[in-house]
């Protein structure tokens, strides 16, 4: 499988990364050897085996629904690029 | 008199608990060395006043007999563990400004151990590189230089300001994340001790997340020693972090001084790779010979996946970063490009808030995670995963640890190898394998190459088992004497 500059303007979208067009056929060029190298795997015998999404195998604990912290407004509001009485301040998306 | 910037932090504890010193002038000493070692580049900033006025806590504590663990102990704290009120940035510009409101498990744990901040390191980029020259406040130089050289070298990465820091005796110990190698293979490069604990012994709450699944916290420092009371320090159990061992932190000093006798050493035959320089292979023999002069069997073990972690490794982590970076969206923290509209907002900030690593790999992530992609790449990787840990329990069975090189070369020039990213992928050969099985493992610097550059060990031990790591790579240190300290030449 290798990807074309279409697919990198379609992977830059799912990633929300502006990707300039004059840049498309580089980046393609990039992720395919980076994808080539990656296609060794097809090499591994996985029939039967389980995924393994973590080194934990225990459960993830449970705990009771309830607030354990808050009333942090402010301080987390310093780090917000713009912010006005108290909420986020964000680009229009209703019309 | 030796300077006590020369000291392990072992030794500096014994001599602040012997008052041939004070938590204060030990302070002192490291922020003069940080302050004349700019040219280094190890930190992003340096915070002076708190470490001053945490050594001085420090000496009203050992005066009224209370000393702790790390009392008065200056670290350098990676840029990747959010602390209190001060920058917090994972070496990128989109985090540039942001201070967080709280402070990492793990920091809190080293403040509450009686350790002080003398600032934070550079790394790369969100943790993604293993050469430091992708941090967005440019490369952290190594302390080290070939014999008859002055061309600066990469320190590794990316924990590579924190192990630059400890190598250049600017700190006595440092911070760093391990999530493909990236304590271990700068420890290696810079000649230091750099340890990954079992995962889930160090929580993960308030580090910058890359990948979530296979981000370790880890210790640097100067000695097994050092590490062991560092690592003391920083494990613990956290109910912030799901993911979290609550199991009790052994004494891993003591792990230090136990006999490795009758250890069974396991030597895998697939971390002998075409073009690893003959002088690693020679280091790897010795080591194999010091350990078997301490007692212990010596036995050729095979790991048959180990040429696949590091693809597998690229599918995984690319794949929980795009999912864990897509926090960065410019509304809540950190950078804002405004847009024509929403999502260019999201677009032109995020092009402008990351790097070309960072950017690459969060567009692998997306692509493996695709509609169509995601069986061929993410879920085969995840199941590979399951072969290589599938290896290490086979392997567990009948050896105690393993030993391996860290890495297949001694430290890079900056520029060397910043051309082709598989190239620079490769520096994690040897370590990744342990990020996938989630098992401890530790460099320990073992020698140096004809150029006069540092070469480490690696220690894998099953998880869980960190003691067993410890006194092996306690042997280890013991039997290699290295006691080689970069020219300070950064001092100005």
């Amino acid at each position: 499988m290798s990807v074309t500059p279409d697919d990198v303007r379609r992977i830059a979208r799912l990633a929300r990364i502006a990707a300039p067009e004059d840049r498309l056929e580089e980046l393609a060029g990039e992720l395919n050897g980076i994808l080539q190298w990656i296609e060794q795997l097809n090499e591994v015998d996985i029939e039967g085996v389980e995924p393994m999404a973590s080194a934990v195998d225990a459960k993830l604990p449970l705990r009771e629904d309830e607030v354990t912290d808050g009333n942090k407004r402010d301080e987390i509001l310093m780090n917000a690029p713009r912010s006005e009485e108290g909420f986020f301040v964000v680009p229009k998306v209703v019309e | 008199m030796s300077s006590l910037t020369d000291l392990t932090l072992a030794q500096a504890r014994a001599g602040l608990d012997s008052k041939k010193f004070s938590a204060r002038e030990l302070v002192d000493a490291h922020i003069d060395a940080v302050e004349k070692a700019d040219a280094l580049n190890a930190f992003t900033q340096t915070t002076p006043h708190l470490a001053r006025a945490q050594a001085e806590e420090s000496d009203k504590r050992i005066a009224a007999g209370e000393a702790r663990l790390l009392e008065g102990m200056p670290l350098a704290i990676k840029d990747l563990f959010c602390t209190d009120g001060i920058e917090t940035t994972a070496s990128s510009n989109i985090l540039k400004g942001f201070k967080p409101p709280y402070e990492s498990t793990v920091t809190a744990n080293l403040w509450a151990a009686g350790a002080n901040m003398l600032g934070k390191t550079s790394m790369d980029e969100f943790a993604m590189g293993s050469s430091n020259e992708t941090a967005a406040t440019g490369s952290v130089i190594s302390p080290w230089r070939r014999e008859g050289s002055n061309a600066a070298l990469v320190p590794g990465g990316s924990s590579g300001g924190s192990a630059s820091a400890v190598a250049a005796g600017l700190a006595l110990g440092g911070t760093g994340t391990d999530t493909g190698g990236s304590i271990r293979q700068p420890a290696a490069f810079t000649g230091t001790v750099g340890v990954k604990a079992t995962y889930g012994r160090c929580s993960r709450w308030g580090v910058v997340a890359f990948a979530s699944s296979l981000d370790h916290p880890g210790p640097i420092g100067k000695s097994v020693e050092d590490c062991a009371m560092m690592l003391q320090a920083m494990a613990s159990f956290d109910p912030k972090d799901s993911t979290s061992l609550n199991v009790e932190t052994p004494d891993f000093s003591a792990a230090c001084k136990r006999s490795i006798k009758g250890l069974k050493i396991g030597v895998p035959k697939e971390y002998r790779v075409d073009g690893m320089p003959p002088e690693i292979e020679k280091l790897w023999e010795e080591g194999r010979a010091w350990l078997k002069d301490a007692g212990c069997e010596l036995v050729d073990v095979s790991l048959p996946h180990t040429k696949y972690a590091l693809p597998a490794y690229y599918i995984i982590a690319p794949a929980e970063a795009s999912s864990n970076l897509a926090r960065y969206d410019g509304m809540r923290f950190g950078l804002r490009v405004d847009g024509a509209d929403l999502t260019d907002t999201y677009e032109q900030t995020r092009a402008a808030g990351f790097g070309p690593e960072v950017q690459r790999r969060l567009m692998i992530g997306a692509y493996v995670l695709s509609a169509g992609y995601y069986d061929a790449y993410y879920l085969r990787a995840q199941k590979v995963r399951r072969r290589i840990r599938g290896d290490f329990d086979e392997v567990f069975q009948s050896v105690d640890a393993l030993l391996t090189p860290t890495a297949p070369s001694a430290a890079f020039a900056i520029g060397e190898k910043a051309g082709d990213p598989v190239t620079m992928y490769l520096n994690d050969i040897f370590t990744v394998t342990a990020n996938l099985a989630g098992v401890p493992a530790m460099s320990v610097p073992a020698g140096l190459d004809g150029q006069g550059l540092p070469l480490g060990l690696q220690v894998v031990a099953p998880a869980l088992q960190e003691e067993k790591m410890f006194a092996v790579g306690a042997a280890l240190e013991k039997a290699a004497g290295f006691t080689a300290k970069p020219e300070a030449w950064w001092a100005v």
